[in-house]
């Protein structure tokens, strides 16, 4: 359904050096990335800023055209049949609107009945049931200038669902929003990748809507896939550090066990990091029992966030 | 206070130099309208000689001068108060140790000065390579000119200064403006010279200020107006320099007294 | 097509509710527009108040190329005036949001809003259009009183031409709005005035290469039945509608090109 293949994407920039002389560098925002996402997946797009994640996904929707490579998505070359492509695929800008901004939501709606063509009754019905699940009858008259981010980002999404996609493509749909809110677009994403069978690409910076809605995770850095796979993959993998909080009787100087290390003293706390490989968590707390009476504990294991930075930091996988 | 004057003027040249392309594409615009309308004012001494004290060159030259003038005065399209005041940013600017209508009086000065350099003077030129312009040879001329110039500015910041303010009353304090737009670009010379306005026409544009804001510089450089004349146009534009700005402090008051009673 | 008529009626429609809702704002903002493009007209008639004639030209004549520019130019505002806003629409990503709809790119950025205010320009033009064909001395034949017709339309797609080219500088240059005010604004203000006053490179410029004059000028010619001074063939007086259909034509290649070259390079 969506396929890149070797997929390069270089700018060419001019900078300023000194007073008058401009040179021309490249840049090279995507640098041959391959994946395939098939029919019926919710998959995310991770990747600090700067990584090539937008160049990417302007270039899966018709907006950029690649400098090198081979795109197809729905079984159509972006750069070619925008138009046609168009039709078949929603998008949602998270910072961006592209909704009417002085008309009514529901004037947009109708007008997008319009550009993508959507027989009346198929539009209603779409109409009807989002409007049901993301609760928008108390301001579906309201002109989308006035929605707050909440209620914008609700419209946004069902803007981009009416004409039935195959593909849903989202850029950063949760940003700003508060919790409540999170939930709402998360479950909607869900239910519509359940029941629709809409084939998701989640990008964000919100790990949260990763770790609820993905199945699988794309990891970009440097315009390069460095990670293609499950997350549990990815934390069985790469987060294999668990941290174990002990909370002695009394302080006590940083305890000194074989195969951890702590890294932090509070008072009678202490947190020691251990490999996952090395020791069993009932290993090390017996281990650290041996040494010092323990009152309490609690094992804390890796999250993604934390798996994510350290590949940030790192560079590579 | 005058080393704070001087840094805000800096500053505000500073923010217009920031954006070189925006002034080389105003240039080309002002040098297009500058031929334009150089060509159609020709046209009118085809038939004549002379229209009032103005001879062909005077008039292109006239021309060059009011397209450099334009934005030097800045006289439409400055919201930047209007837009304090509508976002209540001003409450807090007015808290400050400054005076308000000084602050941006300096600023203006300063951008003004970037103006003046950068889209007044290389339309003149360009319009003098092609066309036979006048340029004054005594150097009191200039001198006069450039103080001629340095208050029409004040009178044109003066004045729309005082338009901002309809902020603090007005909605749409753009729409507002449209009719004082009109009077001002027509009134002062902007299009045709007053000269050739019809007498009873010509009374009137002299009676308003906007005729201290680009006709009155114009002439002096012309050289229609000597010794005593002279003074007295600077005097005009002083006059309404600072009648302008002290109508504006006043209602700036009021704004301000509306501002405290309203809460902001 | 029948799509995007309907989406241009319905913007247009919604446009104009919400335009009139405030009717003495919309009242006095179309009022205002009106006197402020009448100055260009005040000013022909000062000058005219000074002589009998511009390059031979009579006030009344003047006042049939002011009316025949001025009309087609508000309809061209009210039609395409919009893609004023392209250099904030690529700026804010709008322009992006646009790619990703399947309707032509063009088409979306002209008709995203619809301001009524032009209607001013198109009413004083109107009006002045309509005194300066009672005035002038014309012996009318069915041809020459069609002539006003077909120039106002072929000026419509001559301005909406050089609009749709020159605005597409904004792909290119970040600031690229003044320049494509010099050409539409100041186009507007060429095709006022009888073209025989200009220098000659500009007059080579307005014939040749813009060509504004085809808007007003050589259907007026052709109208008074006027001898052309610039010696040219009078068939030109007729090639309006071609030159229309060129201009047009032109447009689009350098819109259609200049948006290949933006999903190249990007923004």
């Amino acid at each position: 359904m969506i396929e890149l293949d070797g997929v390069e994407k270089t700018f060419s920039v001019r900078l300023k050096r000194g007073r008058l002389r401009r040179e021309r560098r490249e840049v090279r925002a995507v640098d041959g990335i391959s994946f395939r996402v098939e029919p019926g997946e919710l998959v995310g797009y991770v990747g600090p800023n700067g990584a090539g994640k937008s160049t990417t996904v302007k270039m899966l929707t018709g907006i950029l055209v690649p400098s090198g490579g081979r795109v197809s998505v729905a079984g159509l070359d972006p750069a070619r049949r925008r138009v046609e492509l168009a039709r078949r695929i929603g998008v949602v800008f998270g910072q961006r609107v592209q909704l009417w901004w002085d008309l009514p939501l529901r004037d947009s709606f109708e007008l997008l009945r319009h550009i993508y063509r959507v027989p009346y009754d198929r539009w209603r019905a779409n109409l009807d049931r989002f409007s049901e699940v993301l609760e928008l009858e108390p301001f579906l008259e309201t002109p989308v200038r006035q929605l707050s981010l909440g209620q914008r980002m609700r419209g946004e999404l069902t803007a981009a669902m009416l004409h039935d996609p195959e593909i849903l493509f989202l850029d950063e749909p949760t940003i700003g929003l508060d919790v409540v809110a999170k939930v709402r677009v998360r479950e909607f994403l869900a239910d519509v990748n359940r029941e629709r069978s809409v084939t998701v690409l989640l990008t964000t910076h919100d790990l949260a809507d990763i770790e609820r809605l993905c199945s699988r995770l794309l990891i970009i850095d440097h315009g390069r896939v460095i990670y293609d796979g499950t997350i549990e993959r990815l934390i069985d993998r790469y987060g294999e550090e668990r941290t174990l909080v002990v909370d002695l009787e009394e302080p006590a100087p940083p305890l000194e066990v074989e195969g951890a290390r702590v890294v932090r003293v509070e008072g009678p706390r202490q947190w020691l990091r251990f490999r996952r490989r090395d020791m069993t968590a009932a290993q090390l707390t017996s281990a650290v029992a041996s040494r010092a009476p323990l009152v309490d504990l609690t094992v804390e294991e890796p999250d993604i966030e934390d798996v994510v930075r350290r590949i940030y930091a790192e560079g590579a996988v | 206070m005058l080393r704070l004057g001087f840094e805000l003027a800096r500053r505000g040249y500073g923010r217009y130099a920031a954006y070189p392309g925006a002034t080389w594409a105003g240039v080309f615009t002002n040098t297009f309208f500058g031929f334009l309308i150089a060509y159609t004012l020709l046209a009118v001494f085809e038939q004549r000689d002379a229209v009032g004290d103005y001879d062909a060159r005077d008039a292109v030259t006239y021309t060059w001068l009011a397209q450099g003038m334009l934005m030097t005065i800045y006289l439409w399209g400055w919201f930047e108060v209007a837009l304090r005041v509508r976002s209540g940013d001003v409450a807090t600017d007015l808290q400050r140790p400054l005076d308000f209508q000084g602050y941006w009086l300096a600023q203006d000065l300063g951008r003004a000065a970037y103006h003046a350099l950068f889209r007044g003077v290389p339309p003149f030129v360009l319009g003098a390579l092609v066309f036979d312009v006048l340029v004054p040879g005594n150097p009191l001329v200039w001198l006069a000119f450039l103080a001629s110039v340095t208050l029409a500015v004040v009178t044109s910041f003066a004045f729309r200064f005082l338009f901002n303010l309809a902020a603090f009353w007005l909605l749409d304090y753009r729409g507002a403006g449209v009719l004082a737009m009109v009077a001002s670009t027509f009134f002062s010379g902007q299009i045709v010279p007053i000269a050739f306005f019809p007498h009873w026409l010509a009374v009137l544009a002299w009676a308003l200020p906007f005729a201290a804001m680009v006709q009155a510089p114009i002439e002096i450089w012309l050289g229609h107006a000597e010794g005593l004349e002279l003074l007295g146009l600077i005097a005009l534009q002083a006059f309404w320099a600072g009648a302008l700005l002290l109508v504006g402090r006043a209602v700036l008051a009021a704004g301000m007294r509306k501002l405290v009673i309203q809460g902001g | 097509m029948v799509e995007t008529f309907a989406i241009y009626r319905r913007i247009v429609a919604s446009r104009i509710r919400s335009q009139l809702q405030y009717r003495l704002s919309f009242a006095l903002t179309v009022a205002g527009n009106v006197l402020l493009t009448s100055l260009d007209f005040a000013a022909i008639l000062v000058l005219f108040g000074q002589v009998d004639a511009l390059g031979k030209w009579t006030v009344e004549e003047v006042a049939l190329l002011y009316g025949i520019s001025c009309v087609s130019f508000a309809l061209t505002d009210i039609a395409v005036g919009q893609l004023d806003q392209l250099p904030r629409m690529i700026r804010e990503g709008e322009f992006d949001q646009i790619l990703v709809r399947p309707l032509g790119s063009l088409l979306q950025v002209v008709s995203a809003d619809l301001a009524l205010r032009h209607l001013g320009r198109l009413l004083q033009g109107l009006i002045i259009l309509g005194v300066a064909l009672t005035h002038v001395d014309v012996d009318w034949t069915p041809g020459r009183a069609a002539m006003p017709l077909v120039a106002i339309v072929a000026g419509v797609a001559i301005f909406a031409g050089i609009w749709v080219a020159f605005s597409a500088i904004a792909f290119w240059l970040i600031d690229s709005q003044e320049v494509s005010n010099a050409f539409t604004y100041g186009g507007s203000f060429t095709a006022q005035y009888p073209v025989n006053i200009f220098g000659r490179w500009l007059r080579r410029l307005v014939i040749f290469v813009i060509p504004l004059a085809f808007v007003s000028y050589f259907p007026a010619l052709y109208v008074l039945d006027k001898p052309d001074q610039l010696g040219l063939p009078s068939a030109l007086q007729f090639a309006s509608p071609a030159v229309a259909v060129a201009v047009a034509a032109a447009a689009w290649v350098v819109w259609t090109t200049a948006v290949r070259r933006y999903r190249s390079v990007g923004s």
